[in-house]
């Protein structure tokens, strides 16, 4: 029986984080009321002329080096042709002949060890509308709030040979990005969207099989799971004989399945031409030297930095600077602070924990560095103990709470007094005889319970170093 | 006329440009775009080696814009133009991905 090998390429569309569209100025603003973010330009009213965004190309370039690309110095648009109601030009401004970017590659690291993935080129292209289906009238209506929203699509090489590295990729490629602030990359709100191509062919052969490329894919689950359903329907075809045909396939993530959305046999035939209303983006060496001055630090070199700088360990270093948002947190609440590891620990630990029970991404904490570096500061002074600082950081986690307010607020503070303490230490001996017994036969942990006890009986506030103390001079 | 336009090809290009041709219009168009490609081909006799196309007839590049906000909400202008409307929106014929 022939083993198969599985061949994937990546077409990677991110949005800019730019303020205004690619070729007029409006608003690329999120979630504004339909059509609210529209002008002649970008709705494709004839007569009206484009002016390419100049940190759209900046952007462009910045994550061409960072992907270790050739600039291409003289760069120009072309035009797409095709009709589809998302698209009120019937072409899209996109880039053919001369991408902007060329011959690059990232290295990934999986169980299967290290590899470059080759990227073929990038280029800059405006985004289309968004079409929504109304039941009611048998309609489509056309919002045009996204139509012109700059994008860049990386294309890479068909370097990959399974999911685990599509998403080692996908996670690099993101990671590189958001550093660069060029885009927030969320695969859920489509500001990073993934089509994949994909063929196999058998162990060791030199052609490639015929690819299928498949769309909507929402979440590096799904991307796993559509890539591991589209290789076995390749699979089960060639073995029963039949052929794989290209086509274009929309992955259906809640049932599990793929279909054909559009054969490419059916003329996809562009018809590109240069786009005359735009001129050419000459990109001399000086400008070219600006932006590679201007990159900010990546991932590599900030965890480098903050082994030696802040001394703490490269397993969390690993964690922190996973995400851009994390690692900022972290600068910030550790620059007011002054106390790495245990900024460190809260983001590592608690934070990563309710990330994951909450389902939300490190771009959606809403706590600021302020009141982490308070929450540090109030525990670091004896003010509160470890529990409570536990139950403030979830307060704060949900919605930003001023740690000192709400420690005062909720009298949470520490309570230090210790002949109260020492009552209170001996009503719980005198009211679990069973456990004081155990820990005079040698029951160590007999001692954990009644601390859990004098911890219960002062509503969580008590130092519990102190309880510790007291229990051993009673009993 | 040296270049002559198929039946096939006329057909495609129809559907292309989502045009509906009847069969006198198909024959014009056979013969217009049979003279373009004369004419493109009479280009062609020229001995253009060494020469490096031109997209552009002006010596002009890097014309940019700074990326601020210029436009604000034009909803109503913009929707002057449409056919039919509903909720802010463009209403068009159904239509799938």
């Amino acid at each position: 029986m022939a083993n198969y090998e599985t061949v994937i390429g990546l077409e990677v569309h991110v949005e800019l984080a730019t303020k205004t569209k690619i070729f007029c100025g409006c608003s690329t603003a999120f979630g504004g009321a339909p059509n609210t973010h529209t002008c002649p330009v970008c709705t494709g009213m004839p007569g009206s002329l484009p002016v390419l965004n100049k940190q759209v190309v900046e952007y462009a370039m910045a994550v061409g080096l960072a992907t270790n690309c050739k600039i291409t110095q003289y760069c120009r648009f072309d035009r797409k042709n095709y009709f589809y109601p998302d698209n009120p030009q019937n072409y899209q401004i996109s880039q053919l002949y001369l991408p902007i970017c060329r011959d690059g590659g990232i290295e990934i690291e999986t169980e299967s060890g290290k590899k470059v993935v080759g990227i073929h080129e990038i280029h800059m292209e405006e985004d289309a509308g968004k079409l929504i289906h109304d039941e009611w009238e048998d309609a489509s209506l056309v919002d045009f709030n996204r139509s012109g929203v700059p994008l860049i699509e990386i294309v890479s090489e068909p370097d990959m040979r399974s999911a685990d590295e599509v998403i080692a990729y996908l996670d690099k490629l993101r990671t590189i990005i958001q550093y660069l602030g060029a885009s927030d990359c969320k695969l859920q709100e489509g500001s990073m969207r993934a089509d994949v191509n994909l063929s196999v062919r058998e162990e060791g052969a030199e052609e490639f099989g015929t690819r299928t490329e498949m769309k909507n894919l929402n979440s590096f689950k799904a991307i796993a799971r559509a890539i591991e359903a589209e290789k076995n329907r390749q699979i089960d075809l060639i073995k029963s004989g039949e052929k794989v045909i290209q086509e274009t396939r929309r992955w259906d993530d809640t049932k599990e399945y793929s279909y054909a959305m559009r054969s490419k046999e059916d003329a996809q035939d562009y018809r590109y031409f240069p786009e005359p209303d735009l001129v050419p983006v000459v990109i001399s060496d000086e400008w070219l030297e600006e932006v590679k001055n201007r990159q900010p630090e990546l991932r590599t070199e900030k965890l480098e930095r903050y082994k030696k700088e802040f001394d703490i360990p490269e397993y969390d270093a690993q964690i922190i600077t996973a995400s851009k948002k994390m690692a900022d947190l972290f600068e910030a609440t550790v620059e007011i602070c002054k106390k790495p590891k245990k900024v460190s620990n809260w983001l590592m630990v608690e934070t990563m924990r309710l990330l994951k029970e909450s389902d939300m991404e490190p771009e959606d904490i809403r706590f600021t560095p302020e009141n982490l570096a308070k929450l540090i500061q109030l525990t670091e002074a004896g003010t509160i103990n470890s529990s409570v600082a536990k139950q403030v950081f979830e307060q704060m986690f949900k919605d930003n709470t001023d740690a000192q307010q709400y420690v005062e607020e909720h009298g949470l503070k520490m309570d230090n007094d210790e002949d109260g303490l020492k009552k209170i230490v001996e009503q719980v001996i005198a009211e679990n005889p069973k456990s004081v017994e155990d820990y005079h036969n040698g029951k160590e942990k007999a001692i954990g319970f009644l601390v859990g006890q004098t911890m219960k009986a002062t509503k969580g506030k008590a130092n519990p170093g102190m309880i510790n103390k007291l229990l051993k001079e009673l009993l | 006329m040296a270049n002559i336009i198929s039946d096939e090809t006329i057909e495609y290009v129809g559907i292309l440009a989502k045009l509906e041709l009847s069969g006198e219009e198909k024959e014009q168009a056979k013969k217009d775009i049979g003279s373009m490609l004369d004419y493109i081909d009479k280009l062609n006799e020229l001995d253009t080696t060494n020469i490096e196309p031109m997209s552009h007839v002006f010596p002009v590049h890097n014309v940019f814009r700074e990326d601020i906000v210029t436009n604000g909400d034009d909803r109503e202008q913009i929707l002057a133009n449409a056919p039919e409307e509903k909720n802010g929106a463009f209403m068009v014929p159904k239509t799938f991905d």
